[in-house]
């Protein structure tokens, strides 16, 4: 069966997308690893819809697919707004909240 | 899409369009009212017109309910019930639909041929309201939610109903709440009626668990009106106290709704509204929905609360009616505010309708709520007409009104027909449904209240009197002199008038304008016709079953009696005998009041009137009835002093006496007890745990503030390892 | 899921899945932000791919049209408008970028172990977390109309 394939797939996609989030200093950059992170979410979806032949986890992919395209619309919007204030997106010099 | 299985079998019958359709009449309105919310301050008329024509389109399809109802009561009188499931929740389905029986259909044409005539009315009356969009959407809704109510078909929309009136008389009551007395009566109508609802809500709860087995039986649930009706007849073994309790619940709901006895004192209040509104909440809506859920559970009440039973002589509709009768008429007597007789009129009037279905006699009490809306609604707005166009926005009666008979022929002879229809003058309609109301209460051995009801209809022929000589007859006053004073009411309606200064369409108000230098006169068509319609109705509806000549349309049409399920009632067969009394106390009443009246606020020399200053028991009595009776003094100094003072007093004295001394002991102790906790327990245990708690806290931070990067990226290392190890734990303990 | 079709889709799943790791990888590795967005179309389109695989053709044109074209819009004018350098940077990385390795591998780890060795009834899993649905599709509306509305106001000049 391509089932556990498929989740395995989704397993890599998933932690090069956690590597990119914390090695990244790009926002932007960060953002694309997020959206590596999603699309291996509808990866194991759609997996496991295959595997009850229900269409419920296609709904729940592409609610994800959406999710994911609001998440990038307001996430690039705060990317902009801080790249406004501070003319850099570079995460690690954004340490206001330092404790 | 219409019916739930269990009615299959009307289905299948056919009854005519309107009536299967009867569910549109509320609908209509309800659109209206989003429609003119949204759209309606764009529109020519301001959304007038929209509330006019929906109300006009609920009222032909009540015509059209009306005649097919009548042409199918040849053959059966079995309700349409129509309904459609709408949500289903733990094994109850609750469903939307209609029940149209008799009674639904009197009340739908009632309620749609009232409110189109108010409406109307209001085109005129609130011509250049800062709010006036807001009103007839807020008055098509009211309209609405009643004629949603009347043809409820299970509890759960009949509340619904009940609720959307409750919030519309605040709004409409609340109307020009720039004033503070106008909102705070709005607030005070809406609180009274609401602690009525908490018995709504608790019945309707007590009769669902109650009815609910029995019902399913049939494949509905306790909430559907007809079901709840066939079990409280059928003997079901349902108990007796459960049934009591159920019907004590709703009528609490009742009493707060339709103004009885205790609840009564919004009603007055509720007269801070625009006069339309009061007419509308007074006659058709609003007040009657009281009794009109009382008519609908009938026979539920029927059963839990004895009504006819041989040897019971009081039950608490009975009782509760009977006593807003005379308390409320009384009150009539002491109002010097037009729209505050016809407040407390109405309540009295109500106290019949409940007393009559206490009593057994449902057919006159139905037919009481028919053909007081008409009078009642005319009286109202002739009230209106007689502020609007002669009294210079004023209700004072003693001040601001008196002779305008003369200046306002039409309102005048509309106020007198109504006002003899609402005295029961024999040929005018409250004499065919009033007098069967105490004519049944002396058949069906209520003997109490039948006197009741006689010394009611005395008192309001004797209040009714006097206030239309002090409006249309005696001396010119005040305004209605045309003596143009600033007084408060004047002044605050000129208040809402200029509101609109900036809107060009309603700029300063014409007949303000001309009430200014023109006096008194008749009110426009728009006023007038409404009147004269109604007054006509007042005269004429009582002959749809006038018992002294053997007229029986309305029970023939309407009536709910003699078909299951329903109780078993007596009728009174009429004779003058039996009605005598009551015409010989109305002429009493009559006479009795217009001789004080002519006495007291007469301009010709009349002999009382040189009497009361010399004759000391007549001056006695002259200054009772100068205060007014003393019945506010009553209210005011001796029920609230007898109640609240003693209450008072024995509070403060526990208050000085036991509480500030314990309160004092117990302070004194406190005091030493504090004094000595600060040295010994709080100087070195808790100080000394503090800080070490502070310290403590300083010590961790440092140790973890390096955490606190804030840098995003560390942060969501942190996080996906702690989810990455959590995750390696759950894998390990469940392999 | 069926016998005879599996070769071939084991095949292309193959080819899909190795093309779809390398760029991930590249995604986060490139040290050109432009090259690791277009590398991330690659894998998007890789996914789309894969859906077509489960026979959710749907999910995979909506994929396409979302993600391919719009989200991908979005980010390379995310990059413009940040003034991204064109061309090869050498510190897109943080100072401490090797943690994420450790952490990546710890939940490749878990999640190995949880997809393959841990025989978890996905079915009963699948069963739990699939009910009716109208319910949050309705809320996702509202979601992203709110999203829509948060960026624009995010982004506006004043």
């Amino acid at each position: 069966m391509l089932i556990n394939e498929f989740l395995l797939l989704g397993a890599v996609l998933f932690c090069i997308g956690i590597y990119g989030v914390i090695a990244r200093k790009n926002a932007v950059m960060v953002l694309m690893a997020i959206e590596l992170i999603l699309n291996a979410v509808n990866l194991n979806l759609l997996a496991f819809a295959l595997r009850n032949g229900s269409p419920d986890g296609h709904v729940f992919a592409l609610y994800v697919i959406a999710v994911a395209a609001a998440e990038v619309g307001v996430g690039l919007g705060l990317v902009l707004l801080i790249y406004r204030n501070k003319r850099t997106i570079a995460l690690d010099e954004l340490s206001e909240m330092k404790g | 899409m219409l019916a739930a299985e269990q009615v299959a079998e009307h289905v299948a019958e056919h009854v005519g369009w309107f009536l299967d359709h009867a569910f549109l009449i509320p609908l209509v309105p309800a659109v209206a009212f989003a429609i003119i919310i949204l759209v309606g301050k764009r529109l020519p008329m301001k959304g007038s017109e929209v509330g006019v024509a929906s109300i006009f389109a609920s009222l032909v399809l009540a015509v059209g309910v009306a005649y097919q109802w009548i042409q199918r009561s040849e053959t059966t009188v079995e309700p349409v019930i129509r309904k459609v499931v709408w949500w289903q929740s733990g094994g109850v389905q609750f469903s939307v639909g209609q029940h149209i029986d008799g009674l639904a259909v009197v009340m739908l044409l009632l309620v749609a041929f009232i409110s189109t005539l108010v409406q109307i009315y209001s085109l005129e009356y609130l011509r250049g309201d800062r709010r006036y969009t807001h009103f007839f959407a807020a008055l098509t809704l009211f309209s609405g939610g009643m004629l949603m109510m009347v043809l409820a078909e299970n509890m759960v929309q009949l509340i619904l109903g009940w609720e959307i009136m409750g919030l519309c008389s605040f709004m409409l009551i609340g109307h020009w709440w720039e004033e503070e007395a106008n909102s705070r009566a709005a607030l005070k109508a809406f609180w009274t009626v609401r602690v009525g609802d908490i018995g709504l809500l608790v019945g309707t709860g007590i009769i669902f668990f109650g009815a609910n087995a029995f019902a399913q039986e049939s494949g509905s649930n306790g909430f559907s009106i007809a079901a709840i009706n066939e079990w409280a007849l059928k003997d079901t073994g349902a108990s007796h106290t459960l049934l009591l309790w159920g019907c004590v619940a709703l009528f609490i709901a009742c009493i707060g709704k339709s103004g009885q006895f205790p609840l009564h004192t919004w009603l007055p209040d509720a007269m801070a509204g625009p006069t339309p509104v009061s007419s509308l909440l007074h006659s058709s809506t609003m007040v009657v929905a009281g009794v009109f859920l009382v008519a609908r559970l009938y026979p539920l009440f029927h059963t839990g609360l004895d009504i006819n039973v041989a040897g019971q002589h009081f039950n608490l509709i009975a009782v509760i009616g009977g006593i807003t009768i005379i308390i409320a008429a009384a009150l009539a007597f002491v109002q010097t505010d037009i729209k505050k007789v016809l407040a407390y009129s109405t309540v009295s009037q109500l106290g019949y309708m409940m007393m009559g279905l206490g009593v057994g006699a449902f057919t006159p009490a139905v037919f009481h709520i028919f053909t007081h809306a008409f009078f009642k609604c005319c009286l109202f707005l002739c009230a209106g007409s007689v502020a609007h166009s002669g009294s210079h926005h004023s209700f004072e009666m003693k001040k601001d009104m008196g002779g305008l008979a003369r200046k306002m022929p039409i309102t005048a002879a509309c106020w007198i027909i109504s006002t003899m229809a609402l005295c029961g003058v024999p040929f005018f309609s409250g004499f065919f449904s009033k007098d069967e109301i105490i004519d049944n209460a002396h058949n069906n051995g209520y003997k109490v209240f039948w006197i009741i009801g006689l010394v009611g209809a005395f008192m309001t022929t004797a209040y009714m009197t006097r206030a239309t000589y002090l409006t249309f007859f005696g001396t010119a006053r005040g305004a209605a002199a045309g003596v143009h004073h600033d007084d408060s009411h004047a002044v605050a309606h000129d208040v809402h008038d200029t509101h609109d200064a900036h809107d060009a369409h309603d700029a300063p108000d014409v007949h303000d304008a001309h009430d200014a230098h023109a006096g008194p006169h008749e009110s426009p068509a728009l006023i007038t016709v409404p009147l004269v319609i109604l007054a006509v109705l007042a005269l004429a509806a009582g002959y749809l079953n006038a018992a002294p000549f053997h007229i029986e349309k309305f029970t023939e049409w309407f009536a709910t009696e003699g078909r299951e399920p329903f109780p078993e009632l007596a009728s009174a067969a009429f004779e003058w005998v039996n009605a005598l009394p009551s015409i010989v106390l109305v002429a009493a009443g009559f006479i009795v009041s217009l001789f004080i009246s002519r006495g007291l606020y007469g301009e010709k020399s009349f002999f009382l009137k040189g009497i009361t200053k010399r004759s000391r028991p007549l001056r006695a009595g002259y200054t009772f009835l100068y205060n007014k009776y003393y019945l506010d003094a009553l209210y005011e100094n001796v029920i609230v002093r007898a109640v609240a003072y003693p209450i008072s007093k024995a509070t403060y004295w526990v208050n000085q006496n036991v509480i500030d001394r314990t309160v004092d002991q117990v302070g004194l102790t406190g005091q030493s007890v504090g004094n000595w906790v600060y040295r010994n327990i709080d100087q070195r245990v808790v100080d000394g745990a503090v800080n070490g708690s502070g310290a403590a806290a300083r010590g961790t931070g440092s140790a973890l503030r390096p955490i606190q990067s804030g840098k995003v990226n560390q942060y969501g290392a942190l996080l996906f390892g702690a989810a990455a190890i959590g995750a390696l734990v759950l894998v390990i303990v469940n392999t | 899921m069926l016998a005879e079709t599996l070769v071939a889709q084991n095949i292309s799943f193959g080819i899909i899945a190795t093309v779809m790791v390398v760029g991930a990888i590249r995604v986060v590795t490139s040290k050109n932000v432009v090259h690791a967005a277009l590398w991330l179309v690659c894998v998007l389109a890789g996914a789309a791919a894969q859906y077509l695989l489960v026979y959710a053709e749907f999910v995979a044109i909506t994929q396409i049209l979302v993600y391919v074209g719009a989200v991908m819009v979005l980010f390379l004018f995310g990059v413009m408008l940040t003034r991204a350098r064109i061309g090869n940077e050498n510190d897109l990385n943080n100072k401490n970028w090797a943690l994420g390795i450790p952490v990546a591998l710890t939940m490749f780890a878990a999640m190995a172990i949880a997809s393959t060795a841990v025989r978890i009834d996905t079915q009963a899993v699948s069963d739990a977390i699939f009910k009716p649905y109208l319910l949050p599709f309705w809320a996702l509306s509202f979601v992203l109309l709110v999203a829509v509305i948060g960026a624009i106001v995010l982004a506006r000049k004043d």
